[in-house]
């Protein structure tokens, strides 16, 4: 950052900011506890979705660890094989809906209106409504491990027969789905409309930061199906508690309809988690390669379009369900075809970074490495796309490796660029440059040690979801367990990185990184931002 | 000690890339034509994706070598060409194709069930598989053998290792012919199971209510092993399969066996046995098909698997004891009439009503079971 420019646009900033505060002084945050369960406010409500996310990760990754525990020699050393089903379930379910999902409404939430010029969402009480629904979600997903019989143990999927047999704890997991959906539906609906409505003028549709449109098309993606999911859960509560035999074959139902309504909603969702992560990607490259984002119309088709095939081809989850040949191939087709959108993304992306002049702070760091992780996790992923290779790599820790590389160095370090980018701007302190690096590399390299070994594993023949396992299989799970100890250690730097961070630090300008003031509006507020920002709108130019 | 052996060696594969170990990096070929081709097919994509993968890395690594600010580099502004966004559309669409031609070919080939030599059909219980031959009425049901069995307990602080074909090994492997066209046919009684082994080169759920169907034509005679795939409860990770492929002669012999044993089956039936026989028999039955979810202790789980001990069905009335045993009760008690003869039945119930402190004194009877069926 050079002194010059960044002094210029302090002034400027400050300006700004101060063009707010004679109006608006008196409505800064309430004081206490009570702020935080009455906000209304974008930044607050931003904060408590990244605080629950960070919590939920450390919980899910303890389970993990019970998992690799379990799994670094064979022979049953720790735990039940039932309680293994469950930490998987649980981790999974924790993850994906407390982990990586609020983390992005997070992101959203925080980032969208000042990216827009807005000054706050469009519905500030229905998101205070749609954070607030999620711990007591979470706490009743909890306490299912203290029931009879145990958490949910069918894998996250909840796939019939198999979730049926389950105890008390049924009722309480297709409740916990329910509230986690209309969470989602409601801040996927207050983003759109947020969009629409309040961008400042002159911010027109093609003049979106990237993050917000691949927020936009994600939003689409939950409220069209989250409703599935939630129906299909519906029906599960209703073969085991009410007599009808959705599901149940001697009762004239069909168990493989439940994997088509949950693969209709579960091949968006992992969309859900991806798109964003796109968007957090397409905005730090640039920034650090001091140079636009290369095709932004093109990124914005490409994300289109992902949204679009992510509905026509949920049953390549399915390929050895039995399905008609016609129907193995129409899903092989479809399924490719997203490596198109997908691979030019990425060609984006590199071409963003040729001829830039790269610097290589811990967001840099994290992106670079994210576009190539989860390029790998892109190639099995085409793959696995092909029906008749995937009936050798179907269920089996080939899988495993595929979607965590895509989910691990593809979402979470996408959350973790986006945090130490926007960490400065949020709290008003840069974060410690050299325990981010630290935390980067330490989780660089675990995060390879723990899933790269797993594709040698399905490929030799390792089922996924099983407790103990042949000798054969026995180095690669042990080299697997020790990195995923390290990289579950490693994320208590990041922790530290952030609480610093909030406590305290070296002062971060407006602009925070050099040129980013060309690359995004937030970075003409000041650091932090006050509590109410854009309520005259800003000069789009 | 062990453990650390064990990390040792397994960081040592990753520094050293070979160790002294019995692991596999990529898929088996297989030994069927359809393994082979999906084999093939697998590594035609990995190399694209190889080539793909260098191409983007490449570009990647240089630029990060040669366009960062510390060289001195000026960033240079172009931010967009509608050629190249063309042409990188185009070209990956064109190495799709290339891709889905031989896929469809192999696809098209795994499912052609048609002009087979013999049928079997495969049905998933929780937590083994039974397997009926179409063609000549042999039926029998195959689980995880006792060793794997007993040292996979949890807190046994067994040596895996020191157990042949650990958590691979079954009490009654499937039998075919090498060199003949086998369909298989796969349902299930319970839940959703998957049937795989790697060496045919695909897997196929088993599913209650359908019926879904693959093949097989094995070349070599030789013993060939695989798992189940799809999460199906509790014992998932220990309902192994294990192909015994024969020469056609052995496969006759081998039938023409299972034809007198079947034979024999009925007339032990109908015989007389006495307590110590059908203790010792029980206990056998119990560890292979009840300790799963009762425990081998018989005091179950608590809210998942009512306990046998002290229970009132075992301490109860000895003919709806039989009942629960022979038709199953309620989701989670599978109906153990088709997988247990009538002996084995008799055994473990009488086991059940004698042991874990139950002293009942009953004798059951082969008779008595065969009346309840």
């Amino acid at each position: 950052m050079t002194e010059a420019t960044h002094e210029e646009h302090a002034i400027h900033d400050e300006h700004i900011a101060h063009g707010h505060h004679d109006e608006h002084d008196h409505h800064g945050p309430a004081k206490g506890f009570m702020r935080w369960v009455f906000t209304t406010n974008h930044k607050d409500i931003g904060t408590l979705y990244l605080v629950t996310a960070l919590i939920m990760f450390m919980v899910g990754g303890a389970m993990a660890l019970v998992i690799r525990a379990e799994l670094f020699e064979p022979g049953m050393q720790y735990v039940d094989p039932n309680f293994f089903n469950q930490m998987t379930t649980l981790h999974a379910l924790i993850m994906v809906f407390g982990a990586v999902m609020p983390a992005f409404v997070g992101f959203a939430n925080w980032m969208i209106p000042m990216m827009i010029g807005a000054p706050d969402m469009a519905l500030p009480r229905m998101n205070n409504w749609s954070f607030w629904i999620l711990p007591f979600a979470f706490v009743m997903l909890a306490s299912t491990l203290f029931m009879d019989g145990g958490a949910p143990a069918a894998g996250w999927t909840l796939y019939p027969p198999l979730v049926l047999q389950g105890g008390a704890h049924l009722p309480f997991a297709i409740f916990t789905v329910h509230l986690l959906g209309m969470s989602s539906i409601m801040g996927a609906i207050n983003i759109i409309v947020t969009v629409f409505n309040m961008r400042a003028p002159g911010m027109t549709l093609m003049k979106l930061p990237l993050f917000v449109w691949t927020w936009v098309i994600t939003a689409f993606l939950l409220i069209t199906v989250m409703p599935v999911f939630a129906g299909a859960v519906t029906m599960l509560l209703t073969d085991k508690f009410f007599g009808t035999s959705f599901f149940n074959a001697a009762g004239g139902g069909d168990p493989v309809l439940y994997q088509h309504l949950f693969w209709f909603f579960g091949h968006p969702e992992v969309y859900i988690m991806i798109l964003p992560s796109f968007g957090v990607i397409s905005t730090i490259i640039p920034t650090f390669a001091r140079k636009p984002l290369f095709g932004y119309s093109s990124m914005v088709y490409a994300t289109a379009s992902i949204g679009f095939l992510s509905f026509i081809v949920w049953a390549h989850h399915q390929y050895t369900v039995g399905m008609p040949l016609a129907g193995e191939l129409y899903f092989t087709y479809a399924t490719m075809l997203i490596a198109v959108p997908t691979g030019v993304k990425v060609f984006n992306w590199v071409a963003t970074m040729w001829k830039g002049a790269m610097t290589f702070e811990t967001p840099m760091l994290f992106a670079i490495a994210f576009v190539v992780l989860f390029t790998m996790g892109g190639f099995t992923g085409l793959m696995m796309s092909i029906s008749p290779a995937d009936l050798q790599y179907h269920d089996t820790y080939f899988i495993v490796a595929h979607f965590h590389y895509v989910l691990v160095p593809g979402a979470v370090f996408a959350l973790f660029a986006g945090t130490y980018y926007w960490l400065p701007k949020w709290t008003g302190h840069m974060y410690d440059e050299k325990l981010g690096k630290l935390h980067f590399w330490l989780s660089t390299v675990s995060v390879n040690v723990l899933f790269f070994p797993q594709h040698f594993l399905g490929l030799a023949g390792m089922p996924r979801r099983i407790p103990d396992y042949a000798v054969q299989f026995a180095e690669f799970n042990a080299m697997s367990s020790v990195g995923a100890f390290i990289f579950g250690f490693a994320q208590l730097i990041f922790v530290w990185v952030v609480i610093k961070a909030i406590r305290g630090g070296e002062k971060a300008t407006d602009e925070v990184w050099e040129g980013a003031s060309e690359h995004g509006l937030e970075w003409t507020l000041p650091s932090p931002p006050p509590y109410h920002t854009w309520t005259t709108a800003p000069d789009i130019k | 000690m062990k453990k650390l052996k064990l990390l040792i060696t397994g960081l040592g594969i990753a520094t050293f890339g070979e160790a002294n170990a019995d692991y596999a990096l990529n898929l088996s070929p297989g030994v069927t034509q359809l393994s082979r081709d999906i084999y093939d097919l697998h590594m035609y994509i990995l190399w694209i994706c190889v080539a793909i993968g260098v191409g983007v890395y490449g570009m990647m690594v240089y630029s990060i070598m040669h366009h960062r600010k510390s060289k001195g580099v000026v960033p240079a502004h172009f931010h967009e060409n509608t050629k190249l966004e063309v042409i990188w559309t185009i070209i990956p669409f064109v190495i799709l194709l290339a891709m889905a031609i031989p896929a469809t070919k192999v696809m098209i080939e795994a499912y052609d069930t048609s002009a087979s030599d013999m049928t079997v059909k495969v049905t998933g219980y929780q937590w083994k598989w039974r397997y009926t031959y179409l063609d000549n009425g042999i039926d029998f049901f195959s689980t995880l053998d006792a060793k794997s069995n007993e040292a996979r307990q949890l807190g046994v602080r067994s040596n895996p290792e020191a157990v042949p074909n650990y958590l691979l090994e079954v009490d009654k492997p499937l039998v075919i012919p090498a060199g003949k066209k086998v369909r298989f046919l796969f349902t299930a009684a319970d839940v959703i199971h998957s049937w795989w082994v790697p060496k045919f080169g695909w897997k196929k759920d088993a599913i209650p209510g359908y019926v879904t169907d693959a093949w097989t034509k094995v070349e070599q005679p030789g013993i060939y092993r695989g798992q189940c795939a799809e999460l199906c409860g509790r014992d998932h990770g220990f309902m192994p399969i294990v192909v015994d492929v024969k020469s056609e002669a052995d496969y006759n012999k081998w039938v023409e066996a299972q034809k007198a044993q079947a034979q024999k089956a009925v007339t032990d039936a109908a015989k007389t046995y006495s307590m110590a026989e059908l203790m010792a028999k029980g206990e056998e039955v119990y560890n292979a098909s009840c300790a799963g979810c009762h425990m081998a202790n018989g005091e179950g789980m608590q809210g998942m698997f009512p306990a046998i001990k002290g229970s009132a069905v075992a301490t109860g009335d000895l003919n709806t004891h039989l009942d629960v045993v022979v038709k199953g009760k309620g989701q989670m008690m599978p109906a153990f009439g088709d997988s247990l003869s009538p002996v084995e039945i008799a055994a473990v119930v009488t086991y059940q009503r004698n042991g874990f402190g139950n002293n009942k004194g009953d004798l059951v009877q082969p008779s008595d079971v065969s009346a309840r069926n």
